[in-house]
């Protein structure tokens, strides 16, 4: 395991844990789908006024839970066919293969995901290209070149489904 | 359909979500209405499809994320819908992904604790139809989280 690194987002999932009841889950569940939704019109859904909807969400957001917004793009549309997930193991290990590793993968544009796995592999790599050509590209001259990098596992992604989790 | 500016206006709005339109108008440099207007027009062609909350897990006491990849069994012919269907079915799993390769299937699965993971895997996982085959990554820790496209 790496020790922690500087540039690594601090935890912010430290106690105070906060308890959620029916209401919270069911903004959860809400937002997860449409993050735009008004106060407003969540409160009418869920009849609550949109004072107490506001301070409910308030409250997720400051402690965390609610970590902010992704857009939902048409990945396709936007002439981006092919989702690749890579586990990769490194060559060479310590602390300054990890850091070098971190940094130079984190400034790939196409990786879109980085995260450090115990198992099987060291890193799971989320990787986004126009085609199975373009794909190649990437990996060719810019994640083979990585510095440490060893046995490399590639995954074609077909399709993707994200559950609502324990909050149903 | 995508010209330079509607590149520019989703790369900034992909950066910070959240921002007005005039920021993101400035930020783009492009006329506020013109920014309006190009924000209706991806959203009509479904290029933008809208937002989503990410919840962050840990907050909520889910400490615990694996990442489950599984190869099924391909002899039945059935294996991958009545797999996911079940999936589908344990509130743990964030995620299901279907792949072409060495994996079919990857399952990201949160737990409280260790115990818990232990508990979640034996009775709800390990249940599930048409496993030939589990491995397990246990996540250590998500250096880049951006799932920004590189427009």
């Amino acid at each position: 395991m790496s020790p922690p690194s500087r540039t690594r987002r601090p935890c912010r999932y430290d106690p105070p844990m906060i308890d959620l009841d029916e209401s919270d889950r069911a903004i959860l569940r809400a937002l997860q789908t449409d993050a735009t939704l008004k106060a407003s019109e969540l409160g009418r859904r869920l009849d609550l006024s949109q004072s107490a909807t506001w301070r409910r969400i308030k409250r997720l957001t400051d402690a965390g839970v609610i970590a902010g917004r992704r857009l939902d793009l048409d990945t396709d549309k936007l002439g981006f066919g092919v989702t690749v997930f890579l586990g990769v193991k490194l060559a060479t290990k310590g602390r300054v293969s990890l850091e070098d590793f971190e940094r130079a993968v984190t400034a790939i544009p196409e990786v879109q995901t980085v995260q450090h796995v115990l198992g099987l592999y060291d890193y799971r790599l989320r990787v986004i290209a126009r085609d199975l050509s373009d794909f190649e590209r990437v990996l060719r001259r810019r994640i083979m070149t990585l510095p440490g990098v060893g046995n490399v596992e590639a995954n074609v992604l077909l399709s993707e489904e994200r559950r609502p989790g324990p909050i149903g | 359909m995508l010209d330079d500016s509607d590149r520019r206006l989703l790369r900034h709005l992909q950066a910070d979500p959240e921002q007005p339109v005039a920021a993101l108008a400035a930020a783009a440099g492009i006329p506020v209405a013109t920014c309006y207007k190009r924000l209706d027009r991806l959203r009509e062609a479904g290029v933008l499809r809208g937002q989503r909350a990410v919840i962050h897990w840990p907050a909520l006491g889910f400490a615990v994320e694996v990442s489950l990849r599984i190869t099924l069994d391909k002899t039945n012919p059935r294996a991958f819908d009545e797999f996911h269907a079940a999936a589908r079915e344990v509130p743990e799993v964030t995620e299901i992904q279907t792949f072409l390769g060495r994996v079919d299937v990857r399952l990201t699965v949160i737990a409280r604790t260790m115990p818990h993971y232990q508990e979640v895997y034996r009775s709800r996982i390990l249940t599930l139809p048409h496993i030939a085959d589990i491995e397990a990554l246990m996540h250590v820790a998500t250096i880049k989280d951006a799932q920004a496209l590189p427009l």
